[in-house]
């Protein structure tokens, strides 16, 4: 019995060691692979961070070409775009689906951002589409002349462009104007990937002339006030200065 | 009730609901919106969609316009009857259908539309064909039909071995890129060629092409 304690103190202490450690995943199942500069990596960020997933954030050095070499093209994205997405073993890539993906994987999870209700979803996704059709391509037009152009090619804007692209875009927010006077946010009462989906390239226009085209639009105004104040949407910016 | 689409049976928005809405056997009335008088650019269809745009859907109470939300809408309402679109029971596939569904969307409707604009819908409407934009969007739709190419190569419709909303969203567009002279660049590429065959042969599409046509 005396030669059995040292063996039973070990074993209790060997129960008592395992009872509290946590064993941490090697790697994170799901990976985000992408720029943190990107709108369209942003845009997925700012749902992993709503959702307050586990993750790995894998940076594509997009100055040196990374994204549209052989290896990306064939692993991640044939049309040499980022984010690519991975969660296990499904590749996932379009920042649209790839939000979609999450909001429906993981509804369960941190922030609601779709509804489960029918209707309120198909109203939700009708402004879904309407950022993407209507605010996305004119936006995008507007900060590759005003943001991306100087900053990447040191060229200056197309005035014709911008003036252009500004007219189209006052035409959409008149309607946001009309539609936010009536609902908190573009899909209904609670935030949603209807209000994500537009902060990476509000995010950008608003260090711009396009500004003022927000701010002379007072529930346009009070909509990005709230949505750019979101934690989750602030975690995902912070990677910018990161790297 | 049955349901009830604003627009017009050769306009290429509203044929991709339509497409979607005979794929799942439902019941709609399809009414014409007068382009040509300004119809959508005033009320009262500007209350029903404020970007002035065709299609727009009235199921019961509810109003819905964007074609895609509006497919999106009918082919969750009707998961369970007809063809099933969005693959909803399985969460891998159905995450490949909402992948192919954004190609179309951000990459494949923005190089071929121009064409289908200068080519057909603009000549309608008495424009002449700038074949500057058309030059520069062939370049840009080569390198899109290229991936497409090699994907249909490894499978035989977008998001895999099963037809679904991805491949339904091209219809249109692709219907009217057959009538102009760079339908070649689908002919020369076999897989895409035999994928437009096919989709272009069901039954639900057949129903709505005789209509599709600028005049």
């Amino acid at each position: 019995m005396d030669q059995m304690r040292p063996v039973v103190y070990c074993l209790l202490c060997l129960l008592f060691v395992l009872d509290h450690i946590t064993i941490l995943p090697i790697m994170a199942a799901i990976k985000v692979h992408g720029s943190p500069l990107s709108t369209n990596t942003l845009r997925v960020l700012a749902t992993v961070y709503e959702k307050e997933l586990d993750h790995e954030f894998v940076l594509i050095d997009m100055s040196a070409g990374e994204h549209k070499k052989e290896h990306f093209l064939s692993t991640h994205n044939p049309f040499g775009q980022v984010p690519a997405f991975e969660d296990g073993d499904l590749k996932l890539f379009e920042s649209r689906a790839i939000t979609n993906y999450i909001a429906c994987e993981y509804a369960d999870k941190g922030t609601q951002l779709i509804y489960q209700d029918s209707k309120k979803m198909a109203i939700t996704s009708v402004w879904m589409e309407v950022e993407s059709q209507q605010y996305e391509q004119i936006a995008a037009k507007l900060a590759w002349e005003l943001v991306y152009k100087p900053l990447l090619l040191g060229m200056s804007a197309d005035t014709a462009i911008v003036e252009e692209n500004e007219h189209r875009l006052a035409k959409v927010l008149d309607i946001y104007e009309s539609r936010l006077a009536q609902s908190k946010y573009l899909g209904g009462d609670c935030f949603t990937l209807a209000d994500l989906h537009h902060l990476p390239t509000l995010h950008y226009l608003f260090g711009t002339q396009v500004k003022k085209l927000f701010d002379s639009r007072p529930h346009v105004s009070a909509w990005i006030a709230d949505i750019t104040a979101r934690p989750a949407w602030l975690k995902a910016l912070a990677l910018q200065s990161q790297q | 009730m049955a349901m009830k689409l604003y627009g017009l049976p050769m306009s290429t928005c509203t044929t991709r609901v339509m497409a979607c809405l005979h794929e799942k056997g439902v019941d709609f009335e399809l009414v014409p919106v007068n382009l040509g008088t300004g119809e959508h650019k005033q009320p009262p269809f500007l209350s029903k969609n404020p970007f002035g745009q065709i299609p727009v859907l009235e199921d019961g109470d509810l109003t819905l316009f964007e074609s895609r939300a509006i497919t999106a809408y009918v082919a969750e309402k009707c998961k369970e009857t007809g063809t099933d679109l969005m693959r909803h029971t399985n969460p891998k596939e159905a995450a490949m259908v909402k992948v192919w569904m954004e190609v179309e969307s951000q990459t494949f409707n923005p190089a071929i539309s121009p064409i289908v604009l200068e080519y057909v819908i603009g000549p309608s409407m008495g424009k002449k064909t700038e074949q500057a934009v058309v030059d520069g969007c062939m370049g840009k739709l080569g390198q899109v039909l290229d991936v497409y190419e090699s994907r249909l190569s490894t499978c035989k419709y977008l998001a895999g071995d099963f037809y679904s909303m991805a491949d339904l969203h091209h219809l249109p567009f692709m219907h009217y890129f057959m009538t102009t002279p760079c339908a070649s660049m689908v002919k020369d590429r076999p897989h895409v060629m035999a994928w437009w065959q096919d989709i272009s042969s069901r039954p639900a599409f057949k129903k709505m092409v005789g209509a599709m046509t600028f005049g």
